[in-house]
């Protein structure tokens, strides 16, 4: 049996669930296990009624109050003893932050096998291997889970599309499960997440984006970007070690742990193409990348690319887009 | 305050990847290594803290021969002393052996605050330091921008109150959280946390002096995953390359994002 562990907060489902159930639908397709999804929080009845939807075995709840907020510790002792009731051989869940948080906790606790960050499924009859990526997506592995079932599995947010998702000819069974959790056990005490300060720049709605990475290598360097984003009415963003430096504002950092943007035209100068800077930005009309780097990841998202030295090939694009 | 800092010894940015003979892991000579980043961060952190309720910042790196050069570095920066839990097998191992290694190290010494990066560059798990955190029963938090102090929480645990540190965690998409734990406790660390110091020639210098213990990792340990393949990424989108001068390439560039792409 394949178990997805659903995420949710005050009854707001996480999307990437839904893609992370599709991952389980297409590993289940393979050996025919049977889907379950367990939903942990305080109240959970709406996000497993949602969930039912899907072409699964049932959903399962395990309601706490020591569940909401999230805890590391609360999670841990509870989804332990939960996946001990469900005896899965899989437990699969989306490699949100929060997944990253207490999945590997939870793994160590029960001394199992846990692979994170994976993008694929291979299957060949009875062996299945995961695919991940290594050494900031310049290689790809394989990899295969070792001793004991469950094996944990997380999935990269867009891994698997949500939209592929089977649905059921009639909703699921939902079930409950009861688990003790000893609130006084948690050591974390969490406050109401907040945002830093008001965002002054919405790329999100910006139509064209100039964006810089560490090629660009000196803070004195970015006027030349900038020089660019004007000539084509574009904002200015950067990738995380940009705005890490303090070379451009943290409210123009794009990807995971900033901005998602999607303009007609992202022109990526210098920047390597982590899956972290990706998200971010995967949904751009039309990428355009320029990198010394042939083999740099970003180039499998760019429509367009410019293997070469950017501070030769900017000036010209400058010089090209005035005449 | 006693604080240790787990330090990974990753590839250059700059290094391109070449596979070995099975193809189930790089071919490490032709790679030249550095400090994992948000492992830097880390050990800034530990530094600033350290100079503000005072105590002492131990580093830790799992490796081989080789990652002595990153433990070098990070007493040059202003670590006090280090261990180096050395096997030519850590190079490569999963998570659970890797924070076995640091972990059996550890034990013994008792410290108040244990920090490690987020995430490695090479592997990329996204584990250790939270399964460092459950075998050494500790508290945890991940992904930290930044750390507070409560008064007290720099005292000898032995003879005060057990301290309380609040951290600022990074959640996705912008937002953040403050979390409470009491000491001792695990945090791994975010890049960008700080701005980051280097060594100075001074550093260097009392470097020399400082105190490297070499350990064996202990022989418990049992890889919970293996690499049976490891290749380039295959290419998805097709890119269409623009080659030619930065000035045709320039010029080409411009008129398909004009006529083909109309986005310009
Ligand atoms: C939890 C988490 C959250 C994260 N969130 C984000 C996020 O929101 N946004 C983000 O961007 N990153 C994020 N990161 C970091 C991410 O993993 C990468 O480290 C980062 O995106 C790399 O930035 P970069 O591409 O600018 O730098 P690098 O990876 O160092 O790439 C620099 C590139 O510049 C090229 N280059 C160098 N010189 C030149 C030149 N002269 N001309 C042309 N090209 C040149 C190189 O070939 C290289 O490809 C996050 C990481 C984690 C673990
Ligand atoms: N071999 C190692 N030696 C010391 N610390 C390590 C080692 N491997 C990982 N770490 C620490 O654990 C963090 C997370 O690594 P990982 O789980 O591989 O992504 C790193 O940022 C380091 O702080």
């Amino acid at each position: 049996m394949i178990l997805v562990i659903a995420e949710q907060k005050d009854g707001k489902l996480n999307r990437a669930t839904w893609e992370t159930l599709v991952g389980a639908q297409k590993l289940a397709g393979a050996s025919g296990a049977p889907v379950s999804v367990l939903v942990p929080g305080a109240s959970v009845s709406g996000v497993a009624a949602e969930l039912a939807t899907a072409q699964i075995k049932d959903v399962v709840t395990v309601e706490n109050p020591a569940l909401e907020p999230y805890t590391p510790d609360g999670f841990t002792a509870a989804l332990r003893q939960a996946i001990d009731q469900v005896s899965p051989t899989y437990v699969l869940l989306p490699h949100t932050y929060q997944t990253r948080d207490f999945a590997p906790k939870l793994a160590t606790r029960m001394d199992r096998a846990i692979v994170t960050d994976v993008t694929a499924v291979k299957t060949s009859g009875a062996d299945v291997a995961f695919v991940r990526p290594m050494f900031q997506g310049k290689l790809t592995a394989d990899v295969v889970p070792q001793g004991p079932t469950p094996h944990f599995v997380t999935f990269q947010i867009g891994a698997f599309r949500a939209d592929q998702v089977a649905r059921g000819a009639s909703p699921a069974p939902v079930r409950a499960l009861s688990v003790p959790v000893d609130a006084s056990a948690i050591r974390q005490k969490p406050e109401a997440p907040f945002q830093q300060a008001k965002q002054a720049v919405d790329l999100s709605q910006a139509e064209r984006i100039v964006s810089v990475g560490r090629g660009i290598k000196e803070q004195a360097n970015i006027a030349l970007a900038q020089k660019l984003a004007d000539a084509l009415g574009a904002e200015i963003a950067a990738s995380r070690p940009i705005c890490d430096a303090g070379w451009l504002p943290m409210e123009r950092q794009v990807g995971s742990s900033g901005q998602t943007v999607a303009p007609k035209l992202y022109l990526a100068l210098g920047i390597s193409g982590a899956i972290q800077h990706l998200v971010g930005m995967k949904g751009s009309s039309t990428v355009v990348a320029i990198n010394k780097d042939p083999d740099a990841p970003i180039f499998e998202v760019a429509d367009y690319g410019i293997v070469g030295d950017l501070f030769e090939i900017v000036p010209a694009i400058i010089e090209a887009v005035k005449s | 305050m006693r604080i240790a800092v787990c330090i990974k010894q990753v590839p250059t940015r700059e290094w391109q990847p070449r596979l070995n003979d099975t193809k189930t892991w790089i071919r490490e000579q032709d790679a030249s290594f550095e400090m994992n980043e948000p492992d830097a961060y880390a050990l800034e952190e530990a530094l600033r803290l350290k100079e503000k309720h005072g105590g002492e910042v131990v580093v830790c790196s799992a490796g081989p021969s080789r990652v002595a050069q990153v433990i070098r570095e990070a007493l040059a920066r202003g670590a006090d002393r280090a261990i180096h839990v050395e096997a030519d097998a850590l190079a490569n191992a999963d998570a659970f052996v890797t924070a076995e290694a640091p972990g059996a190290a550890m034990k013994d010494e008792r410290f108040d605050l244990i920090l490690t990066g987020l995430q490695s560059d090479d592997q990329g798990f996204a584990q250790v330091g939270v399964i460092l955190a459950e075998r050494l029963g500790l508290a945890h938090a991940t992904i930290i921008m930044e750390v507070q102090v409560a008064p007290g929480g720099g005292a000898d645990r032995g003879a005060g109150a057990p301290g309380v540190i609040k951290v600022k965690r990074e959640l996705e998409g912008g937002w953040f959280q403050w979390v409470a734990m009491p000491l001792p406790a695990l945090l791994t660390i975010q890049s960008g946390i700080n701005q980051l110091r280097y060594a100075t020639l001074k550093g260097i210098m009392a470097a020399k002096k400082k105190e490297i213990r070499a350990t064996p990792p202990p022989a418990t340990a049992v890889a919970r995953q293996t690499i049976v393949g490891l290749y380039a990424p295959e290419k998805g989108k097709k890119t269409q390359l623009i080659s030619g001068s930065p000035t045709e390439a320039a010029k080409e560039l411009v008129r398909r994002l004009r006529d083909e792409a109309r986005v310009i």
